[in-house]
């Protein structure tokens, strides 16, 4: 078997300057934080990011904004997170907001190859404008386009050595979605456990959608 | 009791048993300290978790337990995780009974703003559109004036979060439902005339005989499960 288990700083030589990025995680919980921390380290810049939001400076994605790293973010939310508004107000950051349940439905209609979603939200808001709407049975819905990205950055649990993925509770949130939705997916688990560990009614993600594993760091001296 | 007290107390009377809920960030948030005696229901956070519970103790804290604000959380016996779009598809399909959420404006039509100030504020929806939209039951729980001016409006002035008409506004002066004929002032709070109301109320307000004084109950006990 071919080991899928990389490096943090192989995983991101990968990542070319100008790529669009899913990245896991509800307000920093659930990120891929090692991923994030080699991305600025290396300074990959012009990244457009899709996530559900951008933290707060200093955690998770925060830390790629902070860093000036990213030319736009696909969110639904940066109010906890000023610096990102900042860069918006003063031009350097492209923000478009999506609301939450219709980016996951984006993000899952890519991965799950249907050709966009049908949502009642955002109908009559400032959310609809410029988008199509489809009647039916009576009732409007704006139509909503699938979101890819060239990578997915995912936080989990634990992985087995083929790439089967578990989350806890609410670190869950968005990763299972992104990792349908990339064309590579790069997944960090807490750790990574020989295979059969991870009883396949708890498998949450297969192994066939993660391409690459970031390895353990070694903490304990050797 | 302060204003935001005395809204939570009254919304809290409004969860019934087994109710499935999500609570907004802020004062929706305290709703839950004020359950009813013998009132049990569910809360959901929207970044994946039901059977939400406040954190028993400090030093319990689980990084991956959090809610919609990143606070750390506990879970009740039964709770279950949800991926993103399982919790909005609760949200949209019309699963999850009673949303709280808070205002900056609500109009002649029943209709919420919430989310942006334009040039001012912009924090973006997040779950707030999705909520509005798909609830069965959509509570919003907001001071009745803003320094001064009223929040309640023949139009919204600010973007819209949805054009679905709200189920109910809980403020400190009143309890308004929203109706095809109208604002309909249910309830006035204890001291307030309906008059000081209309008063306070930009929109329309219909008043009735059936106006009564707003039920508050001194002693909720904080269940949150």
């Amino acid at each position: 078997m071919k080991s899928k288990a990389i490096s943090v700083q192989r995983a991101v030589e990968m990542i070319p300057d100008g790529a669009s990025l899913m990245i896991g995680g509800f307000l920093g919980v659930g990120s891929p934080n090692r991923i994030i921390d080699g991305l600025v380290q290396q300074g990959r810049n012009r990244l457009t990011v899709i996530a559900n939001d951008t933290a707060r400076p200093g955690v998770g994605i925060g830390k790629l904004i902070e860093a000036k790293l990213v030319r736009k973010v696909l969110v639904s939310h940066i109010g906890t997170n000023p610096e990102t508004q900042r860069q918006m107000i003063a031009g350097d950051l492209e923000v478009e907001l999506v609301p939450q349940g219709t980016l996951a439905e984006c993000i899952r209609a890519a991965g799950h190859g249907l050709g966009g979603v049908l949502t009642p939200t955002g109908i009559g808001t400032t959310v609809a404008e410029g988008k199509r709407t489809v009647e039916i049975d009576g009732q409007v819905y704006l139509l909503e386009l699938p979101v890819r990205a060239d990578f997915a950055l995912v936080a989990a649990r634990r992985a087995d050595y083929h790439g089967n993925l578990e989350y806890a509770l609410t670190a869950r949130n968005f990763n299972p979605i992104m990792a349908l939705a990339a064309a590579t997916v790069i997944a960090e688990p807490k750790e990574i456990v020989p295979v059969g560990v991870i009883p396949p009614d708890t498998v949450v993600t297969p192994y066939v959608l993660v391409d690459y594993l970031i390895e353990m760091e070694r903490t304990n001296g050797r | 009791m302060d204003a935001k007290e005395l809204i939570a107390r009254r919304v809290a009377l409004e969860l019934r048993s087994g109710d499935l809920v999500n609570l907004g960030i802020g004062l929706p948030t305290t709703v839950a300290n004020y359950l009813p005696p013998g009132v049990e229901v569910w809360f959901q956070s929207e970044n994946g978790l039901i059977g939400m519970q406040a954190l028993p103790a400090q030093g319990l804290e689980d990084e991956s337990l959090t809610d919609a604000g990143a606070g750390f959380v506990g879970a009740i016996p039964g709770a279950c995780s949800l991926d993103s779009c399982l919790s909005f598809g609760l949200i949209r399909g019309g699963h999850l009974d009673v949303t709280v959420l808070g205002g900056l404006q609500v109009d002649e039509a029943g209709r919420l703003a919430n989310w942006v100030v334009p040039g001012k504020m912009v924090p973006g929806m997040g779950g707030a559109m999705d909520l509005v939209t798909g609830a069965r039951r959509v509570i919003v729980a907001m001071t009745h004036t803003a320094k001064g001016e009223p929040k309640i409006l023949k139009r919204c002035t600010l973007p819209l979060t949805s054009v679905r008409r709200v189920s109910l506004v809980v403020t400190e002066l009143a309890v308004i439902e929203p109706t095809p004929d109208g604002l309909v002032l249910r309830e006035v709070a204890p001291g307030v005339t309906a008059a000081q109301v209309v008063a306070a109320t930009e929109a329309r307000l219909v008043v009735s005989e059936a106006t009564r004084e707003m039920p508050i109950i001194e002693t909720g006990v904080s269940r949150t499960t």
